[in-house]
Parts: C-alpha cells; sequence; structure tokens
C-alpha cells in the first residue's frame, strides 16, 4: 500500500482521479457522459457482493423464523421488516404487497452499498489492484471505485425502477385515461372550457416535468451525497503527504466518518421514504387529486 | 460520473432481489410478526377471560354456600317443628293407650264380679236347700220351693 500510495500522494490531481476511475470490463474509460458500450465492474461486482450477502442473511433468516424467541439475524431483520412496514403503512393509502419489499430492498442495499464509504478509501482498492498485480497486471493501472452508490448507474438503477412503478401503480389506480387527466388538468385547473384549452399545454409540461424530476432527484440526491462524501474522504486522505499532517488525517477522517454514518442511513432511509411517497401518491384515485 | 451499460446490470440484481427479499424475507416476517400479534392478543383475551370466569366462580360459589346455609337454616326448623309434633303425638298416644288399657281392666274387673255373683248365686241356692234339709231333718224338694229360692237369689 505503501508502494502505491507514494506516487500517488505525490501526485494529488493523479491520486483522486486514479480512485474516481472505474474498472470497466475492456479498459477503456467512457467517451461521453451516457455511454452504453462500457460496463463498470468494480460497481457491479461490489453491488452484486453486497446484494448476495442481503439476500443470504434473508434466505438464511427466512428459513430458520423462530416465531417465540427470536435471536441474532433474525431479530435485527425483524427490527427493520417492522420498521418499513410501519413507514409503508404511514404513507401508503392501501394494501400493496410489493412495496414494502421494494422499500426494504432499498434501504437495506443502499445502506450496505453506502457502507462501503466507510472502509478507507484506500483498502479495497489497494486490496484489488494487489490482488490483480498478483495476476500479472500493472497495479498502477487497475482501478478500482469500492462505494457502488457513487456511481450514476446504481443510484439511476434505482431511480429508473421506482419511476417504471410509478407509471405502472399510476395506470393501475387511475386507469390510463385517468393518468392521461391528470397531465391534462394538472397543476392548473379551470371550470371555463376555453381556459382549459389554453391551459392544457402548460399542464402536460409542467406534469412532465414534476414526473421526471422524482427519478432525476432520487438518483441524483443519493449519487450527490454519496459522491462528495467519497471525495472528502479521498481529500481527507491526501493529508498524508507529510508527517506533520498526519494528526489532521487521523482527526478529520475519524469526525467525517462518524459523521458519514448518519449520511449513509440518513440517504438510505430518505430513497426509501421518497419512493413510498412517489408510489402513495400514484396509487391514489383520480378523484383525490 | 457517467452512464453505462452498468445500469442495466443493476437493475436486474435490483429487480431479482426485490422479488427474491420478498419471497425468503418480507412475506415470512411479516407473517411471523402478525401471528406473533394474533397470539399475544388471544392470550391476553384469554387471560382476562380467565379472570372475568374465575370472578364468576366466586360469585356463584358465594351464592351456593349463601343458599347452602338458608337451606340448612330451614332443614333444622322444620325438625325441630317436628320433633316436638312427635313428642306431642307420643304423648297422647301414651295417654290413649294408657286409658284403654284402664279400660280394659275396669271391664274385667266387671265381668270377673258378675262371674263371681253368678256361681255365687248358683251356690247360694243349692246351700240354701241344704241348710234347710238339714235343719228341718228331711229331703226338700228344691222345685216345691222354687219361688222361695228365686227370691233368695234376687237378694244378692
Amino acid at each position: 500500500m505503501s508502494e502505491s500510495n507514494a506516487p500517488a500522494i505525490s501526485n494529488p490531481v493523479e491520486y483522486i482521479q486514479h480512485h474516481l476511475g472505474n474498472m470497466t470490463h475492456n479498459g477503456e474509460r467512457p467517451a461521453s457522459l451516457v455511454d452504453f458500450s462500457v460496463f463498470f465492474v468494480d460497481t457491479f461486482v461490489m453491488s452484486l457482493i453486497l446484494a448476495l450477502a442481503f439476500a443470504f442473511a434473508a434466505w438464511k433468516v427466512g428459513k430458520n423464523l423462530d416465531p417465540d424467541k427470536p435471536t441474532g439475524m433474525q431479530n435485527i431483520l425483524e427490527t427493520v421488516v417492522e420498521f418499513v412496514n410501519q413507514q409503508v403503512k404511514d404513507i401508503f393509502p392501501t394494501a400493496d404487497k410489493w412495496v414494502g419489499p421494494l422499500a426494504i430492498t432499498i434501504f437495506v442495499w443502499v445502506a450496505l452499498m453506502n457502507t462501503m464509504d466507510i472502509i478507507p478509501v484506500d483498502l479495497i482498492p489497494s486490496l484489488v489492484a494487489g490482488v490483480a498485480g498478483v495476476f500479472g497486471y500493472d497495479p498502477h493501472h487497475v482501478y478500482w471505485k469500492a462505494v457502488p452508490t457513487t456511481n450514476l448507474d446504481t443510484t439511476f438503477a434505482l431511480a429508473l425502477l421506482v419511476f417504471g412503478l410509478i407509471i405502472f401503480y399510476n395506470i393501475k389506480h387511475k386507469g390510463l385515461f385517468g393518468y392521461m387527466k391528470v397531465f391534462a388538468t394538472h397543476p392548473f385547473s379551470a371550470s371555463n372550457p376555453i381556459v382549459k384549452v389554453l391551459l392544457f399545454p402548460i399542464n402536460v409540461v409542467m406534469t412532465a416535468i414534476e414526473e421526471v424530476a422524482k427519478p432525476v432527484s432520487l438518483g441524483l440526491r443519493l449519487f450527490g451525497n454519496m459522491f462528495a462524501g467519497e471525495l472528502l474522504f479521498l481529500l481527507i486522505a491526501l493529508l498524508a503527504f507529510s508527517y506533520w499532517a498526519m494528526p489532521g488525517q487521523v482527526v478529520l477522517g475519524v469526525l467525517w466518518s462518524i459523521f458519514h454514518i448518519l449520511v449513509i442511513l440518513l440517504q438510505a432511509f430518505i430513497f426509501m421514504l421518497l419512493t413510498i411517497v412517489y408510489l402513495g401518491l400514484a396509487s391514489q384515485g383520480t378523484d383525490e387529486h | 460520473m457517467n452512464v453505462t451499460a452498468t445500469l442495466i446490470g443493476q437493475l436486474i440484481v435490483f429487480s431479482i432481489l426485490i422479488w427474491f427479499i420478498k419471497a425468503v424475507l418480507w412475506e415470512p416476517v411479516i407473517n411471523t410478526l402478525e401471528d406473533r400479534k394474533k397470539r399475544i392478543a388471544d392470550g391476553l383475551a384469554a387471560s382476562e377471560k380467565g379472570m372475568k370466569d374465575q370472578e364468576l366462580a366466586a360469585e356463584n360459589a358465594k351464592q351456593a354456600i349463601k343458599e347452602a346455609k338458608q337451606e340448612a337454616a330451614e332443614i333444622i326448623a322444620q325438625a325441630k317443628a317436628r320433633d316436638t309434633q312427635m313428642i306431642e303425638e307420643a304423648k297422647n298416644k301414651a295417654v290413649e293407650e294408657a286409658d284403654r288399657v284402664i279400660a280394659g281392666a275396669q271391664a274385667e274387673i266387671d265381668q270377673e264380679v258378675n262371674r263371681a255373683k253368678d256361681s255365687l248365686r248358683t251356690q247360694v241356692s243349692s246351700l240354701a236347700v241344704a241348710g234347710a234339709s238339714k235343719i228341718l231333718g228331711k229331703e226338700v224338694d228344691a222345685n216345691a220351693h222354687k219361688a222361695a229360692l228365686k227370691e233368695l237369689i234376687e237378694q244378692i
């Protein structure tokens, strides 16, 4: 680790850029902001490992549910399920068997992925680089971004599924025509037919923006928070450039880590809560508008 | 900071994870929690019912004891009444019996007297005849003096 750190610290820009680079399937960097020809292996593998860990814990607990004496992991997951279920019950207008599982998956998975931020910034990348070095790759050109939620792909994958579900729930509960009507008469409504026609294009644009803003804000909020947190960890890590700055690195690192625990859980919770709220709004009948 | 094909991979992982979590964690845990809630509610209801039952039973027991006491008092009173009645009856019967015995004895005595008188009467006539014949020195015909004898017997 000290070997790979030495040149990085001597060149802070390179150090940070290296840490913000992703491992892609072919070693190429994405050419533009949206480039579907590349695949980020690091993001996918990290999130997949965490998904599998959650799935395994869930399977293990779900298989041996003890109704009388819950212990260990069952206690934790029961608490989480109860907590999420309470949120769903408070917010969601109707009974729905998919919102709960969706919400708990978002909450736990996002929290787990965010938690990767707490792990020292150099630990996982250096580990991967070391392993890659054993297999004959140049460690300096092995990129590994350990936190999946500092990547737009992950946050937008979540947000897009939620967006799809918003549309689905809208059509399911309001009907296709009812959903269209929301676009035509919302947010400005009038009783005069001429005014109605005049307001129609404005309403369509406004509602479309409102709807699209939901997934965009969901995805960008999580991404922004986690990316900024990660960047701060990197900047704090840069304080290791000399011995006299080391105490500063330690103090700031501890403080930011502790504060970041809050951010990690809060962002996961906000993502889950907004998902329930959006789907709850989508599940209301037309007459309630 | 790019959107790439990873998005699709993440979408697939996310979708499968939701489905999996729903199947293995969410539904079993929710069922267990509901079940537990129901069982606790049932237990509380049962304990409340038990308490009410106990109260009712205590009330019933009190009532039963009260009734039994009342009955016992009644029985004792009845027994006392019957007791005095029986004594009275026995007394009456004894008096009756005594009267009867006395009357019987009296009748027997009377009968005995009459019988003694009768036998005395028959002996008196023969005695009188025998005395008279001794005095006169000759046989006396009882039939001849029938009227005189009869008069004598009548006097006894």
